[in-house]
């Protein structure tokens, strides 16, 4: 019998997990508590003063954790998807290494996600847990918010691995940080509806993959209708998904099989 | 027994560029084979053909009896491959790093144990199985990528430039235990543009230059083919202003001005040395010696800086 490709690369993983994974955990669940903690207890007391206010009789704290959730299981996603790629073809070279083994360029590729699920799971269940304790979220629907938050969290990876996997220069990563996952973690709903912004600017907003993974990621934490049909929001994250496992399977072969 | 490596007019293009120009090459069983060349040959492009991880752009190749396009993973389960970089994790175990590299190729966790002892053993690191990879010697960490890549037991070895970077003593240590793998029957395939470590392991080479092969034999062959038995290497001060290629040109030697030296090609040394000095040349530093498979090289890629 053999094990399917993409699980001993994802095999792989959890055996150098067994070293990293105290600073790779506290770091990513570390970020969205601060978060929690100063926009949700701080600023939320200002918010929750306006009873008119935009978040209705939800409470700012209840409204941000799923936003956090979502948005952070993006940018952990996003974190697997550059610098443990770029390690693979060009800092370290290990997936050059991995391809000359029956490993093809895809099983690297599908393994990576299999890995990054998990990874996201964990970080979004220790954070569910914390904020439990906040009393941001009950514990029950906060698990239930899980997988479309960690769903999101992986097609961002699949994607943005699909491309990395092609750079040839570093600095590109600052840039992406900077340009797209800082803003798309700022204004895709997480810490305020995308109704605040300037009409034009809400219409990006909801064109953004993101806001679509915090709609559904809100909706099963705070147990509310989503802003559209739930299955445009899933077929959305779903398609992104998908268009960076397939484009994934082309670039990862491009780039190491040249 | 058929050839390992069987390739008739192998050519590889990367748009324009032709990296491998059309080479016919044929490695035996148990045959230690060298590619040498000068950076930019075709050297890397041609070893990365036969292990299958770079599709032929033109011409016919087999390795192992099978073809590298269609039945790559097959034929990578039966290769080892050493790359140019070590690529090790750095912050594993040098025992973990064999080990996930062992499961690649799905071999039973029992047989990776089994494995990474017998061959940290060989490649003499066996107290240090349980050392994390980083703080290693750059010669230990070329033993380790030996050891990583005979995790699966491979009939045919790719070498990529196995001892650039390391000092001599960690080269000799390499060659040593490569030499074994060798005794052991095993198929050596081995890129370098080291002369004395193509003297000291390859059975047979093909020089290349530009994507071609410029010359093919075993090294004592190369060097009778195309360089004489000796060297004599002449230094004059550095106002020498006499014209040291034509004054030397009736004695029938090629000769070959470089700016510090001047070479002479001679079967006698000795006797062009006593010739030179008839002529009325005075050189500060005269050096006989044996010509190796440097001036075969040289002789046949030019001197010209590949950059």
């Amino acid at each position: 019998m053999t094990t399917p490709i993409a699980l001993r690369v994802l095999e792989g993983h959890a055996r150098s997990y067994r070293h990293t994974w105290r600073g790779t955990t506290i770091g990513a669940v570390a970020t969205p508590v601060l978060f929690l903690a100063a926009m949700g207890l701080g600023l939320g007391q200002l918010v929750d003063a306006d009873p008119e206010g935009p978040m209705g009789d939800v409470g700012y704290l209840a409204w941000l954790t799923p936003g956090l959730l979502a948005a952070s299981a993006m940018q952990a996603g996003a974190a697997d998807g550059t610098f443990p790629v770029l390690g693979g073809t060009r800092w370290v070279k290990t997936y050059h290494t991995a391809v000359a083994s029956p490993v093809r360029p895809r099983d690297l590729h599908l393994g990576n996600l299999l890995w990054a699920t998990i990874r996201i799971t964990v970080i979004g269940t220790v954070f569910v847990v914390v904020a439990a304790l906040f009393g941001a979220v009950p514990l029950s629907r906060g698990v239930l918010a899980l997988w479309p938050a960690v769903l999101t969290g992986v097609a961002f990876c699949a994607v943005l691995s699909a491309g990395v996997v092609l750079l040839v220069r570093d600095q590109f990563l600052a840039g992406l940080n900077r340009f797209v996952v800082v803003p798309l973690f700022l204004f895709s709903g997480t810490f305020f509806p995308v109704e605040q912004l300037p009409a034009a600017a809400a219409a990006v907003a909801r064109a953004l993959p993101l806001w679509h993974g915090v709609e559904l990621t809100r909706a099963l934490a705070l147990g509310q209708p989503p802003a559209f049909a739930w299955q445009l929001h899933l077929g959305v994250v779903v398609a992104l998904l998908v268009a960076g496992i397939a484009i994934g399977a082309r670039t990862f072969d491009r780039r190491l099989r040249p | 027994m058929p050839p390992v490596v069987e390739a008739r007019g192998l050519t590889k293009r990367f748009g324009a560029f032709t990296a491998v120009d059309g080479i016919d090459v044929e490695v035996a069983p148990g045959e230690a084979f060298g590619f040498l060349g000068p950076n930019g040959a075709g050297k890397t492009s041609a070893m990365r053909m036969i292990g299958a991880v770079s599709p032929v752009t033109e011409g016919h190749l087999q390795v192992l009896g099978l073809d590298p396009g269609s039945q790559g993973a097959e034929l990578r389960a039966r290769l080892g491959v050493v790359p140019q970089e070590d690529a090790l994790d750095q912050e594993l175990t040098v025992a973990e790093n064999l080990a996930i590299y062992g499961r690649y190729f799905d071999l039973p966790r029992a047989v990776i144990r089994e494995r990474i002892d017998e061959l940290l053993e060989f490649v003499q690191l066996a107290e240090r199985r349980a050392a994390q990879v980083d703080p290693l010697s750059g010669g230990m960490k070329r033993r380790v990528v030996i050891a990583r890549a005979l995790i699966n037991d491979p009939e045919l070895v790719l070498l990529d430039e196995p001892t650039t970077g390391l000092d001599p003593q960690a080269r000799h240590v390499l060659w040593d235990r490569l030499f074994r793998l060798k005794q052991r029957g095993i198929t050596l395939l081995l890129t370098t543009h080291y002369m004395d470590e193509a003297e000291q392991l390859c059975d047979r080479l093909v020089v290349m230059d530009r994507g071609r092969i410029v010359a093919e034999g075993a090294p004592s062959q190369l060097i009778r083919e195309h360089a004489t038995r000796e060297v004599v290497e002449l230094r004059f001060p550095p106002d020498h202003e006499a014209d040291v290629a034509t004054i030397l040109a009736p004695t029938g030697h090629r000769i070959e001005v470089l700016p510090d030296r001047t070479l002479v090609y001679a079967d006698d040394g000795d006797a062009l040395v006593r010739e030179a000095h008839d002529r009325g040349l005075e050189p500060t530093a005269v050096l006989t010696r044996r010509s190796g498979l440097e001036d075969v090289f040289l002789r046949l890629t030019g001197r010209q800086l590949v950059e």
